[in-house]
């Protein structure tokens, strides 16, 4: 289960290439790809900085698709996501997963994306027309992780009003 | 007992810091202890470390809770929510 935290950028077709590559037993291959949109919370966003905490996002994203293995019945995940400076348009992060069918693939991205949303330590500052700021977690991202009989305190775990 | 602390992201501008070595008096065994003798130095450390903030913690690298135990020479994090992906 390759995870890689890195400031250059990725592309979807060779990592995906690389991650099926002589897996013969794999019927499905399931992506995603986030990035930087140029609009947030109603501001123009020029330029955002990614923040991590070395180390401990490595285990945190190695845990996601851990538990993501124990939970489906897929054949391997690929988690990328990209620190330090990027700008609208740019690639976030991809998380591709591989499995003989369909569901437990597009299952098992979906949680992986959830989890990492709530549960990785990963920081966005954004530069707007009124100067930088700090992105907001969202309490929408805790109940996506709820789904999946999962509690996270991430937005709501405390007076968020800071 | 001597540990690590860390600080990221807002929290870390808002305290001036990024790490430092702490040798804790006796009796501050979890990390709300630990957060709670903080928020004695006053100012930002007060302010931004206040209960009922918004306020993720970490004790060697995975995420914790105000309960967790601390150890001699372990890692203590303090971040607010992440917001990555």
């Amino acid at each position: 289960m390759p995870i890689r935290v890195q400031t250059e950028d990725f592309d979807l077709s060779t990592e995906v290439a690389r991650l099926r590559a002589g897996q013969r037993q794999v019927g499905a291959v399931v992506s995603f790809v986030g990035t930087v949109r140029d609009l947030n919370e109603g501001a123009a966003v020029s330029e955002m900085e990614l923040e991590h905490y070395p180390g401990m996002t490595e285990k945190a994203l190695d845990d996601i698709v851990a538990r993501a293995k124990a939970r489906w019945d897929i054949a391997d995940a690929l988690v990328i996501h990209r620190v330090g400076p990027l700008r609208p348009l740019d690639q976030i992060v991809l998380v591709a997963v591989t499995s003989a069918h369909r569901g437990e693939a597009f299952a098992a991205c979906e949680f992986i994306m959830d989890y990492l949303k709530t549960e990785a330590p990963f920081w966005k500052k954004e530069q707007t027309p009124d100067g930088a700021r700090w992105v907001d977690a969202r309490v929408a991202d805790d109940r996506a992780l709820e789904k999946w009989g999962i509690r996270s305190a991430n937005a709501g775990g405390g007076d968020a009003a800071s | 007992m001597k540990i690590q602390l860390r600080f990221f992201a807002s929290l870390r501008e808002r305290l001036g810091t990024s790490q430092e070595s702490v040798d804790l008096p006796t009796g501050i065994a979890t990390v709300g202890a630990l957060r709670a003798w903080l928020r004695e130095r006053g100012g930002a450390w007060a302010d931004a470390l206040a209960e009922g903030r918004a306020v993720r913690m970490a004790c060697n690298q995975q995420m914790c809770d105000v309960a967790a135990p601390l150890s001699e020479g372990c890692e203590v994090a303090f971040f607010p929510p992440v917001t990555g992906g």
